[in-house]
């Protein structure tokens, strides 16, 4: 396939995996985490791990939009999705993941009207077409759905559709990444930056890591060798002292981000004074919700919401794995009563799930059972 | 493939379950009798051995660390049709438990029982699928290629076909004397016929447009006793063909996902490739076709059942390049994606390269390949060597494979 075979090449992927056993110290192990969970997919899906050698640790990172979403917001997504009056859109993978009684599947399967929609603008395309019926759409995802949330609303306004709203769940990386950087169990050398986020936000965006974590970032493509390509260069920033911010991602991302999508988000959104995350807590200035000129696309504002404190299951470690403080199958229900069929936490059912990924492609590696 | 696709609703059918009853009773056409069956008792213990067909001994499943997927549903969600682990919960805590018995409980593609002296196969299917016909393909001959594959598949030659319908109200009639022709030529070109039928009719609303439930018998062939009791680790693993074209086809046929692709499903009958197999008798050991869940659930499937292990070869598996685009951009696993008319076959590794041979001396076969093979290691379980270097588990079907969100 073109396009994709170069960056799949075996050939230089044994090139680059000897020249990076040669870069480190035996004994010597460098923590590096990626925080993006298409990153963590990637990494298993194609045996990345195999390729590294021992003093490269990887550390699975929050950057999973599905796995951050705390219970009490799915638990509101559901309430939404059971008013009789709503048509209620969502992105696939939050089907499946499991609010504190049932999930969206269940839902559908009693009766509610949950469909699935692959960008915010089939979810508008519905609200044209059901004049009668009050269209929600689930807005999930960090930077890099959040500018199409963003333009779906400018829409919405300028034909002045008014049985649309949006549930806004959007969330920013930075926070977390403070987050997990200040957290003393958790200790890291360097960061895998994510790839598609920082289309949108350009790879300046993680400055502070260096400037102020003194750590380096390498933001990353999707392909393997993008992966082993971005691993390599932040062992080399280790290994010669150096803390910058480095883009290997440059077929995609720049430096400033994407000016235009940035001014959309900037239009429709503010920043809210908190956010529950799960496993972070509630981080300051770390979710988005829709501006006063908007509030009448806004769900939160359309229905009373129970915006209940819902915690997580007691045996679920889900936060720890979020913040890398545990590998997936160091947590005591991995594998057991948490399985993918039937996910006690989120990061066993997102596509881009550490644990996920870790069940499907890892078990091997890890020796736990089928 | 999202939710709503499901080109293959067949959970209780592929063990020979009857299907509940439709409500309305709105006519009935060509509703003869049935061919009477001599029915030997099929816990007869010669029948179990040449049929084929035995449970594995549970010490072999336990090496596996395998647990039997549980059943705790309260109610049937989109997930118990797709061919994962809710499908294998529901068909063995539910169908299996109520409706136990011998032949049943081998869970294969046909139930086997005995007619006088011959020794027959017992397979039905039943299709949804939206939209009804597609690139390469309609309901119409899904249904009859579906139960002369799943014949095929256990080592019997087809003799004849039962098709009911389930019509919604609104249908156009000359959609479906399409559908009818498709058919007649899929059944003249698989040489069977269908010798009976039944038409129930739906309101509006309450049915799919059309649903088809095809049934037949087949004559098992005496060169071969194929079932997953035959596997030894060594054994090959060929695949007759490209992966995951009708479940790419179907998805892209939909028009959901604003993407283009020239995809084809690849709906065909198998009994010619299965007869062409026959010839290597005891050295084929296991054939099956990866319909619902794809390649990956079919050989966990063997995995499970052998308590030995499948390693594939990733830079062997044939995909056309169209299709891993389309998986590639929607985030699909082929090796998860349906197939409608491609076999998995397990031969004796000294046979392997004339198997391969026999496959792709037919046009269906011409790309058929050695994926990989029977191992010890990891016991029960698929493991992929990546063409990239690494190696990693291909896990069962969970759910339905669901497009990514970014």
């Amino acid at each position: 396939m073109r396009f994709v075979d170069e960056y799949r090449d075996p050939e230089l992927a044994r090139t680059l995996a000897r020249e990076l056993a040669e870069l480190v110290e035996p004994g010597s192990v460098f923590h590096l985490m990626e925080v993006c969970g298409g990153h963590t997919h990637a990494i298993y899906k194609h045996g990345i791990m195999d390729l590294l050698p021992p003093e490269v640790d990887l550390v699975h990172g929050p950057g999973c939009p599905v796995c951050v979403m705390p219970l009490g917001r799915v638990d509101d997504a559901l309430f939404l999705a059971r008013q009789p009056d709503v048509l209620f859109t969502t992105f696939a993978d939050m089907m499946r993941v499991p609010g504190s009684k049932e999930t969206l599947l269940d839902a559908r399967a009693r009766g509610a009207d949950v469909r699935m929609v692959y960008s915010p603008l089939d979810a508008l395309e519905l609200a044209r077409r059901n004049p009668d019926r009050q269209v929600v759409f689930y807005a999930i995802g960090f930077e890099t759905t959040t500018p199409s949330t963003a333009i779906t609303l400018l829409r919405a306004q300028a034909e002045g559709i008014a049985n649309f709203s949006v549930f806004c769940n959007h969330v920013t990386i930075e926070p977390p990444l403070r987050a997990i950087l200040d957290a003393p169990d958790v200790r890291l050398d360097g960061l895998v930056g994510p790839g598609h986020v920082s289309t949108v936000i350009g790879s300046d965006a993680y400055r502070f890591v260096a400037e102020e974590y003194g750590r380096p970032v390498v933001v990353s493509g999707f392909e393997p060798l993008d992966i082993l390509q971005s691993i390599h260069m932040l062992v080399r920033q280790l290994v010669e002292g150096r803390a910058e911010v480095e883009n290997q991602y440059t077929r995609a991302v720049s430096p400033e981000g994407n000016a235009r999508a940035l001014a959309a988000i900037a239009e429709t959104m503010e920043l809210r004074e908190s956010f529950e995350w799960r496993g972070l807590g509630a981080l300051p200035r770390s979710g988005l919700r829709l501006r006063e000129a908007f509030a009448g696309f806004d769900a939160e504002l359309r229905w009373e919401l129970p915006h209940a404190d819902v915690p997580d299951a007691k045996a679920c470690q889900c936060g720890q794995v979020l913040r890398g403080a545990l590998k997936p199958w160091e947590c005591k229900v991995f594998a057991t009563a948490c399985t993918p069929e039937r996910p006690l936490g989120t990061c066993m059912v997102s596509s881009e799930g550490a644990c996920a990924a870790a069940y499907l492609y890892g078990r091997e590696h890890v020796g736990v059972p089928a | 493939m999202t939710p709503q696709d499901l080109s293959r609703y067949q959970v209780p059918t592929e063990a020979g379950v009857p299907l509940p009853e439709m409500p309305p009773k709105d006519g009935v056409i060509a509703a003869e009798p049935a061919p009477l069956i001599d029915e030997a008792p099929a816990d007869d213990a010669s029948t179990a051995n040449t049929a084929g067909y035995q449970v594995p001994p549970a010490r072999e499943v336990s090496r596996g660390g395998r647990r039997r997927p549980r059943l705790r549903d309260e109610r049937i969600t989109l997930a118990h049709g797709a061919g994962g682990t809710a499908t294998h919960a529901l068909v063995e805590e539910l169908f299996l438990e109520e409706l136990r018995n011998p032949a049943l409980e081998q869970l294969g593609d046909a139930g086997l029982v005995r007619a006088g002296v011959e020794r027959l196969a017992l397979s039905t299917d039943s299709f949804v699928v939206r939209p009804l016909a597609f690139p390469g393909g309609d309901i119409g001959e899904l249904a009859v290629n579906g139960t002369v594959n799943d014949l095929s598949m256990a080592g019997a030659r087809p003799l004849a076909l039962s098709a009911a319908f389930v019509l919604e109200e609104g249908l156009e009639v000359e959609e479906l004397r399409r559908y009818a022709r498709s058919m007649a030529r899929a059944a003249a070109a698989a040489n069977v016929q269908i010798v009976t039928g039944d038409t129930k009719v739906v309101e509006h609303a309450r049915g799919d447009g059309l649903q088809i439930t095809t049934a037949g018998i087949g004559l098992l062939d005496e060169r071969v006793s194929l079932g997953p009791h035959n596997v030894r680790a060594g054994d090959a693993v060929l695949v007759s063909g490209t992966l995951a074209d009708h479940g790419m086809a179907v998805m892209v046929a939909r028009g959901e996902l604003a993407l283009e692709a020239e995809i084809r499903s690849d709906t065909a009958p198998l009994n010619g490739l299965a007869n062409a197999l026959f010839a290597l008798g005891p050295a084929l050991r296991w054939l099956r076709d990866p319909t619902r869940g794809g390649l990956a659930t079919t050989l966990n499937e063997l995995a499970q059942a052998t308590g030995l292990a499948v390693r594939l070869d990733e830079s062997a598996l044939p995909v056309r390049p169209e299709v891993a685009a389309a998986c590639e951009i929607l985030g699909i696993d082929p090796l998860y994606a349906a197939n409608e008319g491609k076999l998995i076959a397990v031969v004796a590794p000294e046979r392997a390269d004339e198997a391969l041979r026999l496959l792709r001396a037919h046009q269906i076969g011409a790309e058929a390949a050695i994926v990989g093979a029977v191992a010890p290691e990891p016991a029960g379980m698929v493991a992929l060597d990546t063409s990239f270097g690494g190696s990693r588990i291909v896990g069962m079907l969970v759910g339905d494979p669901l497009p990514r969100i970014c």
